[in-house]
């Protein structure tokens, strides 16, 4: 006992010490820009988590093959060359010159295919190009190759995917790692390197510029184009608690905020320096999402009946605050988006209509079973949509009760597929971000594959089957059809309820400027006075 | 608050009469009482007092100031404040003086034995510092996991972590009390144990104890306020005077009245709470009242 | 400290809440995190998990943390400096600021210096921290621009810096504290000023200060030790409210993080580390009554 508390005691001398003889780093020369990030970056690898910070971090230390610019359109990025042959079976990539991993080592074809691979083991875009995948080659050190064992039109729109996960080139060493495993070495080959003696978790995230970076020549557009990093040096300084968050960027403490509550605009508003906007084109989508095991939600029409009774004005509203942050969304698909239509929508866009849902209610045979909805109260988006819902429940007359605990409380328990009485759930809400919802490939939430799909396990063949043609769609005229399709057997079948779109605006001081209008917070290209 | 108390009715009647001088001798004492006992009342007959659903959401009329509708304003989902916060009345009352009872209680059996059984002490003080070690908020937290997020667990939660606060003073006084003479008399005399706890030490702790019974309720209710602004206190859909602060907390600037009306309550409520211990300690303690 | 150990690592193992399930993000299958629990070596039964870890500590390992794969040792070290600077200056100001005040207040027991004192205690115990520390971020960093609104600087930037950023954080912090110790030297105070040998010292004439401080206080000084000792948990308790607020990296936020996020190893480092420091600070209380009355013996 004594031993241990000398131990502890110990520890905590020398902690202090290490603490206090930790450079302070003489940083005045240099331009910092300091960015206070939606949320503190936890996870180094992109391919492990779908987070979306740890998908931040990956756009600032990695490069991509591909990448989309602003029209949807497929550019190349740290491909110099391809070639598609005639019959849509075989993929040609050449690297660009200059390329170089941060520890020095040139970019090999080697290095693609091993990063391709892993990222093909855990997203869901990526898993279906390796079942349509024969082998991946390297032809040399810049050239490798694709063979498909059946067409895949998607090949390049999946190695370009904008959101979680990207499929972001790392060192053959590192991408050879098991994909269920946690990365912890952040050497990439993008515009930034990572500083990991002054990573900080939970308080501070240290990049600098990786000056052997070379750009394309391109203009940027969303994540392709040349990433010109005009700073020497990026901090992310996570503050978890957003009126301080605002007080910092008030007082000149920070450059540049990721993502702001619009509540409070206001308090930014009256300073001149500081400039509020909406630079994501896509925003995020809320959604309710069902358990389909158990009654009552098991039944296609208890679904159905709440779709008369969402209103999305009031989710929007209550995400958002002001409706100028959001607009209603009466799609699968993220609004703004070529696939998106109003197809198959009326339940959900017609006046509410009680009468109607009370009435499918019935049909249902509903006999009071006890609805649980589970909230996590440190994320409003989510607690406000869970409040809104019970309201919804309530007035339907439905036995519903909330269930409250943490975020990571919440993603835990909508993983137990048991009834309620042991631990399982009814409703949860979340949100996406747009790029995640914008086609039928990327957009996890409608899949119906039972067992395999998303928290809910819904079965749903017939949806998987318009799906897979979508997947085959030879052209964009039939891919919209087939997405058409896709979104009127959603509003059937329900596998959730979309509650509007949002758009949560970010907020950077005068002395700021390049800003990349993207779905994703970029640093490159911007620039600081 | 007090306006009750002044009004003299116009023939004094002999309980008119006892009241008056209580009051003049501890003026304190039933203020704090009166304020309290109005703010029981008020959590008790909330459903009368002009109150709507205080968890029905309206988000278009979300954000307004106070009004003749809404008298408090209403928060971010549209849900009326003033309604929120006579229920939430209910909970704070609730957390504060059950956890305040259980803890003394519980806090002055153990103190009481500890201190003076002393084999048992050393194992007592070591598990109380256990508990005493492990934050509070960890605590609760595990609770509220284990089961789920309710009012119950956020009093176990807090009064476990209170406890282990009054063992040690309750300890710390018997330490000092049981070198007295007139307890080294009472066990010279063979006086049995439980009758030295419950003559001559158990009446030398009340006042002390009155004192930090007041602390433990007072800090029961920031406690709660506190577990709420991590997210581990009382569940979201019942309103209480901590989770209607901290849910409005970064509305601080932008929606100040949010805060404002459950933090007076709160603090009207501590102050009351505070007072009636103070005056009650000022009446029991026949030394200190006859020097002021 | 060893059935701390035990105890909070059953604890942590019948929460609910799976480092796995956070770790894979929104978009993860059951399937994907069962093979990721695998690989954290999760599915393995208490007792293993226990033993490993109980192995592992005595060798000076506290493990590593799930998310982020550092060392568990490291990223406490990161964060020691600022807790320690934080609850020290708390404690400082708290103990120099009450304890007169609450001696003040007993010796003018009644008059209006007295209710003043209770009134400012009372004051100090209403308020959240977390809106105490909101009032003065408004008052002291926006409207008056003196003092930063958040973040910590080491103290090997320069002792002014250092200081600065940890001005309001203490007082939001300290004010709890302070009602407390002021309030508990003023009852115990009371308490003494009313006995024989204090009213026989202020008969044989000895001068009102040396009597209040040199006599009574000294007496009254047990339970105000003791509270100082019990507050300590206190102060980590509100520390993790303050270094929220404030964005300061210290040991609190590192364990409501940790907390959220179910990283075991942290926590368990974390607790080890707060009752080890707990452990130490009482033991210097239960000492120090030795010192004020030579009649507790051990």
């Amino acid at each position: 006992m004594k031993k241990l508390v000398r131990a502890v005691a110990g520890l905590v001398m020398g902690g202090l010490i290490a603490a206090t003889l930790l450079p302070g780093m003489a940083v005045a020369q240099q331009k910092v820009l300091k960015f206070i990030p939606q949320a503190d970056l936890r996870i180094l690898d992109p391919i492990a988590t779908t987070a979306y910070i740890t998908r931040n971090h990956g756009y600032m230390v990695y490069d991509t093959l591909f990448a989309m610019d602003a029209k949807f359109q497929v550019k190349p990025q740290m491909v110099d060359k391809w070639d598609v042959s005639k019959d849509g079976l075989t993929y040609t990539f050449t690297l660009r010159d200059g390329l170089k991993f941060h520890d020095g080592q040139p970019v090999r074809s080697a290095d693609c295919i091993a990063s391709i691979e892993r990222w093909a083991k855990r997203d869901a875009l990526g898993q279906k190009l390796a079942e349509a995948t024969d082998a991946w080659s390297a032809v040399n050190d810049k050239t490798f190759r694709l063979k498909l064992k059946k067409p895949f039109p998607l090949t390049l729109e999946g190695l370009a995917k904008p959101s979680s996960n990207v499929p972001f080139i790392m060192p053959e060493r590192i991408a050879k790692t098991d994909a269920f495993k946690n990365i912890d070495d952040a050497t990439g080959s993008g515009p930034f390197k990572f500083v990991k003696a002054e990573w900080v978790p939970g308080n501070k995230v240290v990049y600098v510029k990786n000056t052997d970076y070379v750009p394309r020549k391109e203009a940027p557009s969303w994540a392709s184009g040349g990433k010109v990093v005009k700073v020497d040096r990026v901090e992310w300084i996570y503050i978890p608690d957003s009126a301080t968050a605002a007080a910092a960027l008030n007082a000149g403490e920070a450059d540049w905020w990721e993502q702001m509550p619009p509540d409070l605009i206001p308090l930014l508003a009256k300073n001149k320096e500081i400039t509020v906007k909406n630079i994501d084109p896509l925003g995020s989508m809320g959604m309710i999402r069902f358990n389909f095991l158990y009654p009552p939600f098991n039944n296609e029409k208890m679904r159905q009946a709440l779709l008369y009774a969402v209103n999305q004005q009031d989710y929007v509203i209550g995400i958002a605050g002001d409706p100028k942050n959001g607009k209603p969304c009466y799609s699968y698909f993220t609004c703004g988006t070529p696939l998106a239509s109003e197809i198959g929508a009326e339940p959900l866009k017609g006046k509410r209509d009680f009468d109607k849902a009370r009435q499918l209610i019935k049909e249902a045979g509903y006999k009071g079973e006890k609805i649980v909805i589970i909230n996590a109260t440190d994320q409003p988006i989510v607690h406000s949509q869970s409040l809104l819902t019970l309201d919804m429940l309530k007035k339907l007359g439905l036995n519903a009760e909330i269930q409250s605990g943490d975020w990571g409380t919440l993603i835990t328990r909508r993983a137990v597929r048991e009834p309620l009485d042991k631990g399982g759930w009814s409703i949860f809400h979340t949100w996406l971000v747009g790029p995640d919802m914008v086609n039928p490939g990327v957009n996890f939430p409608i899949r119906g594959t039972g067992d395999k799909a998303w928290f809910g396990w819904p079965t749903d063949a017939r949806m998987e089957q318009l799906r897979e043609a979508w997947f085959n769609a030879k052209d964009p005229a039939e891919a919209k059809k087939a997405a058409d399709a896709v979104q009127r057997r959603a509003f059937e079948f329900v596998p959730i309820i979309p509650t509007g779109q949002f758009i949560l605006p970010t907020a950077f001081r005068s002395n700021i400027s390049g800003v990349i209008i993207a779905p994703i917070a970029l640093l490159w290209n911007v620039e600081k006075k | 608050m007090s306006a009750a108390v002044i009004v003299a009715p116009k023939s004094v009647s002999p309980t008119w009469q006892r009241f008056r001088d209580a009051f003049r001798r501890h003026p304190t004492a039933i203020i704090g009482g009166a304020v309290l006992l109005l703010m029981i009342l008020i959590a008790v007959f909330a459903p009368w007092l002009g109150t709507i659903d205080p968890q029905a959401v309206s988000p278009i009329r979300r954000l307004k100031p106070p009004s003749a509708e809404f008298w408090f304003g209403s928060d971010m989902l549209g849900r009326d404040v003033y309604s929120r916060v006579i229920y939430g009345a209910r909970v704070s009352l609730v957390v504060g003086l059950v956890v305040a009872v259980l803890s003394i209680l519980i806090g002055l059996t153990l103190g009481l034995v500890t201190g003076y059984i002393r084999w048992l002490d050393a194992i007592m003080m070591r598990i109380m510092d256990g508990l005493m070690s492990i934050p509070p908020v960890l605590l609760a937290i595990a609770l509220m996991a284990l089961t789920k997020a309710s009012i119950e667990n956020v009093i176990v939660a807090i009064t476990l972590a209170e406890v282990p606060r009054v063992v040690r003073l309750v300890r710390s006084l018997v330490l000092t009390l049981r070198e007295e003479p007139y307890v080294e008399a009472a066990i010279a005399a063979g006086t049995s144990l439980p009758r030295i706890l419950v003559r001559h030490i158990l009446p030398n702790t009340v006042a002390p104890l009155l004192v930090q019974g007041t602390y433990v309720c007072a800090s029961a209710m920031i406690t709660e306020a506190i577990l709420s602004f991590i997210g581990a206190g009382t569940p979201p859909n019942i309103p209480s005077w901590g989770n209607i602060m901290a849910e409005a907390r970064s509305l601080f600037q932008i929606a100040g009245y949010l805060l404002l009306f459950p933090g007076i309550c709160l603090s009207l409520t501590v102050l009351a709470v505070n007072m009636l211990g103070d005056g009650m300690r000022d009446a029991l303690d026949p030394r200190l009242a006859r020097r002021m | 400290m060893a059935v701390v150990a035990f105890v909070v690592f059953l604890l942590l193992y019948l929460t609910p809440g799976d480092p796995a399930a956070i770790l894979a993000g929104d978009a993860a299958t059951v399937d994907d995190i069962r093979r990721i629990r695998e690989k954290l070596g999760l599915d393995q039964p208490f007792v293993i998990r226990f033993g490993e870890w109980v192995w592992a500590l005595l060798r000076g390992d506290l493990g590593t943390s799930i998310f982020t794969n550092l060392p568990v040792t490291h990223l406490i070290a990161q964060r020691i400096e600022p807790t320690v600077a934080l609850t020290v200056c708390t404690l400082l100001v708290a103990v120099l600021v009450a304890v007169p005040l609450g001696v003040i207040a007993a010796a003018k027991a009644g008059t209006w210096i007295d209710r003043s004192v209770m009134g400012f205690t009372v004051l100090g115990f209403s308020l959240p921290v977390f809106v105490l520390a909101y009032i003065l971020i408004m008052v002291f960093s926006i409207e008056l621009d003196w003092l930063p609104v958040q973040g910590y600087r080491p103290i090997s930037e320069g002792l002014w810096e250092w200081l600065r950023h940890l001005i309001l954080p203490s007082i939001a912090l300290g004010t709890v504290y302070m009602a407390l110790i002021a309030r508990i030297t003023r009852a115990s105070m009371l308490d003494v000023l009313a006995q024989d040998y204090i009213r026989t010292a202020q008969a044989k004439g000895l001068a009102p200060g040396a009597v209040l401080v040199g006599h009574a206080l000294k007496n009254a000084a047990v339970p105000i030790v003791t509270i100082i000792g019990i507050g300590i948990a206190l102060l980590i308790g509100g520390a993790i409210v303050t270094e929220t607020v404030f964005a300061i990296p210290g040991i609190g936020r590192l364990t409501v993080d940790a907390i959220l996020r179910r990283d075991y190893p942290i926590i368990q480092g974390v607790i080890l580390i707060f009752s080890g420091a707990y452990v130490l600070i009482n033991l210097a209380v239960d000492l120090s009554y030795m010192f004020f009355d030579p009649r507790i013996r051990y």
